[in-house]
């Protein structure tokens, strides 16, 4: 089975968000870039599979050179090659049209990535994929076993979740429990280091979106603390000051 | 110019954040055309008009009550064309979200999602960075999706009649690859994304035989219960009630959380939340930082006193 991961490289959760340039650029300083966490999940249960029945993974990033220790990172988990689409990604539309061309090229059986990217949130990514491939998209997967042809998959719903069966080849958003993280150990670091990476230029797509500046949420005014014997004054706030109950 | 709304269901009743994407939509003025997929109760299509709608394309297929993605995207593209729309606007879910990206590319729709508020012009506020930061983004084209947020407006109770079409779409084959074979819900819950309130526990709850204390809070309130990270990975709550992070983001009015200590990862989950009340015996936790009230005091004594106070409000 021949499957895609696509990884995004993002500030790490416990990050500072700040930006800079008039709020027009994200403030990278001292920041720690990390594989998606749910792009991870992915990663770990395509080697899973890997495991299971053989085959290869490539992991594929949309960004500048940047991003290629991220990369390094997901060959040290277990990919075995690995592509950086070298632009740096617009909005979701550009990011999936990218990966869609690169994606037609090499047939894969199987297109793994996370829900949703940790800085923009965007999750729409897999399902772009998958029309422009005319292929099914399932997200936000939970539970994903292959058997030959067939997939059966678990996905979260409001409230619950279902399962679902498709066959091969579709796009599959990830999120946990699908599969444990995967720490890469030492040999998997120094083989890292040989296996390929291949850079391919983008293809000539526009986005659909532009952002123009960022901004952070209004600073939290002082918690007002209620003693524990007077929970009718709580009640009272929630009732008469923020209307809420 | 028509503008279409996805309205989702959910057990045969119309979501209260689709009726929220209705109301969105009239704000945004026009003609508001809501699109109801599978059969519904009697009286869900009332609620259109009632939230602001002009009218419903109701395509009362059993072949659609299920949110089948590749299916909802097709029928949905087709409704933009019979409703003569060119912008969409829906509540971010999973399954909205799931389907919104399809019938992006199917109309060539520039799409933003987790949107917080109604459009200036071409240009939409988005919540980014799990609720840490917002971006302002111009959509280029005529053609446009708009996925919003819990609470990005008022829910409007005063709107008028809609008229009701019925939409007989083309369905093919091809869309129903993906097949569902089963659903578990949770029965009779609150749904976490929809609630306008939410009560959440963390470890300081101390085992998920605690739990009863914190579902008697959300029944007295109407909440839907959320738990922390910790509290989904030991299987004490099932994982789709984990809020933060990885798990569900909410935008309640209200979030009450109970012997959580308030990690980075926990808070980005509901940092949109208009109002915070944290519960927690140690004074140290970060989670007061974030709060507008707090009590620093055992969740085991504090939480029976505040249901009692709820009930006796109610009554």
């Amino acid at each position: 089975m021949k499957i895609l991961v696509c990884i995004t490289h993002v500030p790490d959760t416990t990050s500072k968000i700040a930006f800079t340039d008039g709020n027009t650029k994200f403030d990278s300083n001292g920041v720690q870039y990390i594989i998606g966490p749910y792009d991870d999940y992915a990663l770990a249960r395509a080697v899973e599979l890997k495991e299971q029945t053989g085959g290869t993974i490539t992991v594929l990033n949309v960004g500048t050179v940047e991003t290629e220790p991220t990369l390094r990172k997901a060959l040290a988990i277990g990919a075995d090659d690995a592509i950086r689409v070298n632009v740096a990604p617009a909005d979701s539309f550009f990011v999936a049209a990218q990966i869609a061309e690169v994606a037609k090229a090499e047939s894969f059986d199987l297109i793994l990535m996370g829900r949703e990217s940790i800085d923009f949130n965007g999750g729409m990514v897999h399902g772009m994929v998958g029309e422009l491939l005319g292929i099914p998209s399932i997200s936000p997967v939970m539970k994903l076993d292959v058997e030959g042809n067939k997939v059966k998959m678990t996905r979260e719903i409001e409230g619950g979740k279902e399962l679902l069966e498709a066959e091969l080849p579709l796009v599959a958003g990830c999120q946990e429990p699908i599969a444990e993280w995967k720490i890469p150990n030492m040999r998997g670091i120094m083989s890292a280091r040989t296996k390929p990476l291949k850079v391919v230029e983008p293809s000539a797509v526009d986005g659909l979106t532009v952002t123009e500046n960022y901004e952070l949420p209004p600073a939290k005014g002082q918690v007002k603390m209620i003693d524990k014997d007077n929970i009718g004054e709580l009640v009272r706030l929630l009732k008469e000051e923020a209307k809420v109950i | 110019m028509a503008i279409l709304v996805f309205a989702e269901t959910a057990d045969k009743k119309i979501k209260k954040s689709s009726l929220e994407a209705v109301s969105y939509a009239a704000a945004m003025g026009g003609d508001v055309v809501a699109v109801v997929l599978g059969q519904v109760e009697g009286g869900e299509l009332d609620k259109i008009g009632t939230s602001g709608g002009t009218k419903v394309l109701h395509a009362d297929d059993a072949k659609l009550n299920e949110g089948v993605i590749q299916a909802y995207a097709s029928v949905l593209a087709e409704a933009t064309g019979k409703a003569g729309a060119d912008t969409v606007v829906l509540a971010k879910s999973s399954l909205g979200d799931a389907v919104a990206a399809r019938l992006s590319v199917k109309m060539g729709a520039g799409l933003v999602s987790n949107v917080v508020a109604l459009p200036q012009g071409n240009k939409v506020k988005r919540s980014i960075y799990t609720g840490k930061a917002f971006a302002n983004v111009e959509l280029k084209g005529s053609k446009k999706i708009i996925a919003i947020k819990k609470n990005a407006v008022p829910l409007k109770t005063d709107g008028g009649a809609a008229v009701v079409e019925k939409f007989a779409p083309s369905l093919s084959d091809t869309d129903f690859k993906a097949k569902i074979t089963s659903q578990e819900k949770a029965k009779g819950k609150v749904l976490l994304p929809e609630a306008d309130i939410v009560v959440s526990g963390g470890r300081g709850l101390k085992g998920p035989e605690n739990w009863g204390m914190v579902e008697e809070l959300a029944d007295a309130l109407g909440a839907a219960t959320g738990c922390s990270k910790p509290v989904s990975d030991m299987d004490w709550r099932p994982h789709h009630e984990h809020v933060g992070q990885t798990g569900v983001k909410v935008s309640p009015s209200l979030y009450i959380a109970i012997g959580i200590s308030g990690a980075i990862q926990h808070l980005a989950g509901v940092n949109s939340s208009k109002y915070i009340v944290v519960i927690n015996k140690d004074p140290e936790a970060p989670f007061f930082k974030a709060a507008d009230y707090g009590v620093a005091a055992d969740a085991f004594e504090v939480v029976p006193k505040l249901t009692e106070a709820i009930k006796a409000l109610n009554n």
